[in-house]
């Protein structure tokens, strides 16, 4: 467990629900980025606005922590194109015919004790165990 | 008729707006100090068998601690600050599209390392594996949409 950052996960998940609180005290809307982004694809006026801000505030966290941070964002993917579009599908698909991922039923469902969001979530994590498993062990394919 | 349905629904846009902006900015900040924009690390936690970094778990727990503790007592209030009412998922039975779309999502989670938070946010870093990811992503949302119609 030498990659473990015990202290640097607790912090960044507080942000993260308190983002979620913010969201549900002010607009009365849940933080789950799936079905922000896939409204934000399909809806009109107002609902678009806000969605296409709180987008844009993703986006800006990153250029923000670049411009503050001496410390560079480490984003290492192992899969191939051809794997990544396959998980981009898989994950664009899924995620909206499943209501949610992992902020909209892990982060928020749990907290509003959803039988739904918590059979998704496990779901989704047995799911990821499974295929990390089958594509590392069994199959050796390095991704 | 856009004018009239903008102040239906809000009081204050400008509020709205505000809320909207500076949620998506600490979602961001909070995957980044995490670690959890990073594909890498999201498959180290998904890789029970290897070298297992557990970190993934911390995030939701710190998050899920924060959320837990505090929805309730949001929710008690008749209304949120800047919306005449909550907008919460009203469906409460399990049914085959939840499972579903829950397994493919897990798949596609395990293969690329991402998931659809931490792929908007590293969007901006313009990595091309997460240009790519989120573009196959939005394309995998636009044909549910497809399908469910």
């Amino acid at each position: 467990m030498e990659n473990f950052t015990p202290l640097s996960a607790l912090i960044g998940g507080s942000f993260i629900g308190l983002s979620a609180v913010i969201m549900l005290a002010g607009n009365g809307r849940i933080a789950g980025i799936s079905g922000i982004l896939g409204g934000a694809i399909s809806s009109r006026g107002e609902e678009k606005r806000w969605r296409v801000l709180f987008l844009a505030g993703l986006l800006l966290a990153t250029l923000l922590y670049q411009f503050v941070s001496s410390s560079p964002i480490t984003i290492e993917t192992q899969a191939s194109p051809e794997f990544l579009v396959v998980a981009g599908l898989l994950v664009g698909f899924g995620t909206r015919l499943g209501s949610g991922c992992t902020s909209g039923h892990g982060i928020c469902g749990i907290a509003r004790f959803s039988k739904r969001s918590f059979v998704a979530t496990a779901t989704f994590m047995l799911f990821g165990f499974i295929t990390v498993y089958v594509t590392r062990h069994l199959m050796e394919l390095g991704i | 008729m856009s004018i009239a349905t903008d102040h239906k629904n809000h009081e204050s846009t400008f509020a709205h707006s505000t809320v909207a902006l500076l949620s998506g900015l600490l979602f961001g900040l909070g995957l980044i100090i995490s670690g959890m924009v990073n594909p890498g690390k999201v498959i180290g936690f998904l890789d029970l068998a290897g070298d297992w970094d557990p970190s993934l778990l911390f995030v939701m727990g710190g998050g899920v601690a924060v959320t837990t503790a505090t929805f309730w007592l949001v929710l008690r209030r008749e209304r949120p600050l800047f919306e005449t009412k909550f907008f919460l998922p009203t469906k409460a039975d399990l049914d085959g599209r939840l499972l579903t779309g829950a397994a493919l999502f897990g798949i596609g989670w395990g293969v690329g390392g991402l998931c659809p938070g931490p792929a908007i946010t590293a969007l901006a870093t313009l990595d091309p594996s997460v240009v790519l990811f989120v573009g196959a992503m939005l394309l995998g949302m636009v044909l549910q949409n497809l399908v469910a119609e």
